[in-house]
């Protein structure tokens, strides 16, 4: 499966779950996931997805992409 | 354990400890012994140092009272009563040894000896026959009996005899000569008592008694699964040990861990100089108490198995035969392209995996080099594909990431609720201990998809089975939920006490909803609402409620959910902190439970403690002299994709097996092909050396020291007992690359390795090897606060303070049956086989399982025109292989089942990149597949074997031979 496609479906898989909590800790829960185990690599597809609109995200996961920290660009 | 150059004789006290707490006092032989109410005379006197002669009674089973030559004299009774059978009572003056005992006891010994044959000099047994021992114990001098009508001479008088039987040789492990059998039963005994499987059984009456394996089949034909307990309990040469038989008894031997299961059964080696010749399950391991199974106690022969390879090899590409090097040079390759590879693509473009396999010691070293060494977290094991979910999820719920409860605290379970998990298959020697306590009177729920065994088996049956549609966990979980806190059956007090009270109501009017009652759930899961409810009422109401889970649970795209929703039945029940009760995950591999403990997450250092943490990054600087990087590394999915975007090109992989063992082989096998320097450090030239580079040879858990974790948290010693074949053990072979990287490292011992554990992890504090030579094993914590361990965690309260009622929304998997394909498949394993099968493929263990097969309901196969033992294709949007159909009811119409044990099936072939949604664990037990006839192996499968011949070539000598 192409790598956005896969960053998509798992990023709302996480988001998912947190629907089940109420809208802000939710949207806090899936920040907190984010920074804990997905690695800079991940963030940085990631942001580079959000930043490009965002396009098959949840709701909640580009609310809480304010919130997932922003990885150094990468040294070449 | 200080003097390991003797032989280990445990005392058998004849017959079981008992467990009351009022004590009584005796007079044996003119002396007081007080001992607990309920033991026996026997066991009394063994414990006041004097042994009263026996034959039939052994400690690993009840008293039986028929051999009849351990009776006493007692003042004040008639007759001579069995020492065995006869409880002791408060005052009681017993004799053990008198004029009148000593003739019946010879008179016993003699009638035994008669139909015995005399041939001691030559038996398997001599020097370890308690016959042998007991006639010379009463003084018989002489046999006075005609033995024409005997059991033990294949003629008599020249005409052949109809009691003689022939030897059983067909158990590859063991024999039975029922020539030399004195029909004392504690084969028997021991088979239904300690295994459970109530294979064996006394045929005849009278002189025609005989020990019959089923009925009267060969051992193999039977309903055996040769854990060994019959073996060990007969006191003849009647039930021997081939390798004994072969070889002769052992001259010493050492405790040590079993390396298979996450049972982590405490086993003595014993050993003549550096030859195993067998492995006894040691009466005090505190995980096993004196059991084994088949794998265990026999199948070690992997560990001299002649494909074994003990010479580093290197290549410079994978298409090139492999070249025999020297350690320094295979170091030197490994150092030199991880450091030109990290120059060229940075600092993240390498990493390694640990080894569940391995010792904790040499877990710790391999993310300490990824840590320390390259630079980065890029680190990960073999939990990620399996146990990661329990991680998360408990963590979540409870504050740790880990069983509440030691194998112990099943003794005092009255509802045992076993969920996607196999234990008869897969954790053998923990269910033979669940058996004993459901023979005893505990109610059995089961959630499975397939009729596992424990759903009916001899003497046992469920109360309930939840055969729910695979991917439905956490529906039927939640459900089970919605009638504790509908029909008002929660705890209340402990909730209140224990539990976030906010929480638990946000909780209860989640639950409530009529969504997730069982009237709804059962149109999802298949399981009927009444079964649901019934299943519930029993947990709430049925005692003391203990929850055993394994893989089905965790290996779901919903894994860690199905988790929490655990911890919220057992929380709410008031299940938790006390003997009996907990949540219990049955771990897969030997060490797995500290391979997660040692810091082997890319997210977290040793002691499940975050990386972003300053203060504990603080404590590793320090130590290691470097700076640590904050942020996550890459898990092995993600190792995978940046390998095939191009931007991950060198692993160190120790003890794992991923291209079998992992998800969507196809994916896999891309990621590594596309690496330029792959370290494959493995016993055998395993599928994943197919695409490495460097091969380490790897040693075995009997070539080294170090520390194994269980599934219950227990820290047990594994123990040397001879040399590496490979000339290293894997700890030192790590140290090799981390010194070629000029890392410095000094250990000469795994104690200092454990030491620097101790120093650096608060729930390690308290261990070290001395520590544990004393006490044998200790269950983390254990610190300060817990000196001898933590055998039970919660007591008090929850490690995180409060315990977390969390919503557990069901949310289907993506994976769906369809037209294209309408079959889900299920994974699992079986008793003979052990995983990827590297090591019980190279062990007699095949004789029961030689190929995987797929599991088909008769209906499913009918409308396929498949037939049993037919060869079928097995397909998924992923993949097709080919295997052997089995046509059984013990998979549900629309479910097909098989095991991952044998790489020329590779059932990962099949299985998808669905994951679960918090760890990436991936979805094995459910995967939308088609079965077909098959015609012949799959395209795929006849690639793979070419392209394994090749990769596997060696150059030897200029000659070119072909590994396996």
């Amino acid at each position: 499966m192409a790598t956005e496609a896969k960053m998509i479906r798992e990023a709302n898989q996480i988001a998912t779950f947190f629907h089940s909590k109420h809208h802000d800790e939710g949207v806090a829960g899936i920040a907190e996931h984010l920074n804990k185990f997905w690695a800079p690599r991940q963030r940085r597809q990631f942001f580079d997805m959000i930043d490009a609109g965002g396009e098959g995200f949840d709701e909640l996961v580009i609310e809480a992409s304010a919130t997932v920290w922003r990885p150094e660009p990468v040294a070449s | 354990m200080k003097n390991p150059m003797s032989l280990i004789r445990e005392i058998d006290y004849g017959t079981p400890a008992s467990t009351s707490e009022t004590l009584v006092t005796l007079n044996v032989d003119g002396f007081e012994v007080t001992v607990p109410e309920g033991t026996s005379i026997m066991r009394a006197s063994m414990e006041a140092g004097i042994e009263i002669p026996k034959l039939c009674a052994t400690d690993m089973v009840e008293a039986f009272g028929s051999c009849r030559l351990c009776l006493v004299e007692i003042d004040g009774r008639n007759g001579t009563p069995s020492s065995c059978t006869t409880p002791v009572t408060p005052g009681m003056v017993v004799h053990t040894q008198t004029e009148k005992l000593k003739k019946i006891r010879r008179g016993v010994m003699e009638l035994y000896i008669s139909d015995h044959p005399l041939d001691c000099l030559t038996c398997a047994a001599n020097g370890d026959c308690e016959l042998q021992t007991q006639a010379g114990v009463v003084g018989l001098r002489s046999v006075r009996y005609n033995v024409d009508a005997n059991h033990f001479t294949p003629k008599v008088r020249g005409e052949s005899n109809f009691r003689y039987m022939e030897k059983d040789e067909s158990n590859p492990y063991f024999t039975y000569d029922p020539s030399k059998c004195i029909a004392c039963s504690r084969c028997v005994r021991a088979c239904e008592e300690v295994q459970g499987t109530f294979a064996l059984t006394i045929e005849g009456r009278g002189f025609e008694s005989r020990v019959s394996a089923g009925a009267h089949e060969s051992f193999i034909d039977s309903d055996c699964v040769s854990c060994g307990a019959c073996v060990q309990a007969c006191p003849t040469a009647t039930l021997m040990e081939k390798s004994v038989v072969e070889i002769g008894i052992p001259e010493h031997s050492v405790v040590t861990t079993c390396a298979y299961c996450g049972v982590g059964c405490s086993f003595k080696a014993e050993m003549r100089g550096d030859e195993l010749i067998r492995m006894v399950p040691f009466k005090d391991g505190k995980a096993n108490r004196g059991h084994s199974c088949v794998k265990g106690r026999f199948a070690y022969g992997y560990a001299s198995h002649p494909d074994r390879i003990t010479k580093p090899m290197v290549r410079d590409s994978i298409d090139q035969p492999w070249r025999e090097v020297s350690w320094d040079d295979a170091y030197a390759f490994v150092a030199d392209r991880f450091a030109s590879i990290q120059k060229t693509h940075g600092i993240d473009s390498i990493g390694g995996i640990t080894s569940s396999r391995c010792t904790n010691e040499e877990t710790y070293l391999v993310q300490k080099l990824v840590r320390q060494g390259f630079g980065n977290n890029n680190v990960d094991t073999c939990a990620r594909v399996c146990h990661s979910p329990t991680g998360y999820g408990l963590g979540q719920a409870y504050g740790t990431s880990a069983g509440t409860q030691d194998f112990d605290s099943v003794e005092h379970t009255d509802v045992i609720v076993l969920i996607g998990a196999n234990p008869t298959e897969a954790h053998p020697v923990f269910s033979s201990r669940m058996k004993k306590r459901l023979r005893a009177g505990a109610k059995l729920i089961i959630l499975d998809p397939r009729q596992i065994a424990l759903v009916r088996t001899p003497h046992i049956e469920a109360q309930f089975h939840l055969p729910l549609q695979p991917g439905t966990n956490v529906a039927v979980i939640t459900a089970m939920a919605h009638v504790i806190v509908t029909e008002a059956l929660y705890d209340e007090q402990f909730i209140r006490e224990r539990c976030d009270w906010d929480e638990f109501e946000e909780y209860m009017e989640f639950v409530t909803d009529l969504r997730h009652s069982p009237e709804v759930v059962e149109g999802l899961s298949g399981v009927p609402s009444e079964t649901i409810r019934g299943a519930a009422r029993l947990y709430a109401t049925g005692g003391n409620g203990a929850i055993y889970y394994g893989l089905g649970v965790t290996e779901h795209s919903q894994g860690s959910t199905t988790v929490m929703a655990i911890a919220n039945l057992a929380m709410l029940t008031g299940n938790i902190g006390r003997p009996g009760v907990g949540v219990n995950p049955l771990r897969g591999q030997n060490n797995v439970q500290g391979a997660c403990d040692m810091g082997s997450f890319p997210h977290e250092l040793p002691g499940y403690r975050h990386i972003s943490g300053e203060d504990v990054r603080n404590i590793f600087e320090e130590e290691w002299g470097v700076t640590l990087v904050k942020e996550p590394g890459l898990r092995i999915p993600n190792m995978l994709d940046a390998a095939v975007e191009g931007t991950f090109k060198g692993i160190y992989i120790e003890g794992e097996d991923i291209l079998q063992s992992d998800p969507d082989t196809h994916h896999v096998a891309a990621g590594l092909a596309a690496m330029e320097c792959v370290v494959v450090h493995d016993l055998f030239l395993n599928e994943t050396a197919n695409y490495a580079h460097v091969f380490l040879p790897g040693s075995t858990f009997l070539e080294k020291d170090g520390t194994f974790t269980n599934a219950e948290r227990r820290i047990n010693r594994v123990r040397k007992v001879m040399a590496p074949k490979n000339g290293f053990a894997d700890w030192e072979v790590t140290m090799g690359i981390a010194n070629a990287m000029g890392l410095n490292w000094t250990y000469t011992h795994p104690s200092e390795i454990m030491d620097e554990v101790a120093r650096t992890t608060p729930s390690f504090a308290g261990v070290s090897y001395d520590h544990l030579d004393e006490v044998g094993s200790v269950q983390w914590p254990c610190n300060e606060k817990a000196p001898l361990g933590t055998p039970i965690m919660h007591i008090e309260g929850f490690v995180r303070g409060k315990g977390r009622f969390i919503n557990t929304e069901y949310v289907a998997t993506d994976e769906r049956s369809g037209p294209r394909f309408p079959l889900l498949l299920t994974t699992g394993r079986i008793l003979s086989q052990y995983n990827v099968g590297a090591q019980t493929r190279r062990t007699a263990n095949v004789i029961w399982h030689e190929e995987d097969v797929l599991e088909i309901h008769p209906h499913d196969a009918e409308q396929r025109g498949i037939n049993h033992g037919d060869l079928v294709s097995l397909a998924s949007r992923a993949g097709e292989t080919s295997l052997r159909a089995d046509v059984t009811e013990r998979v549900a119409p629309g479910v097909v089942y098989t095991t991952f044990h044998h790489p020329d099936t590779q059932v990962n072939v099949i299985t998808t990149d669905f994951s679960d949604w918090a760890t990436n664990c991936p979805e094995y037990k459910v995967t939308a597949v088609q079965v077909a006839l098959a015609t012949g192996r799959s395209n795929w499968q006849e690639e793979y074997n070419q392209q394994a011949e090749q990769s596997r070539r060696i150059e030897h000598d200029g000659e070119l031979i072909h590994g396996d």
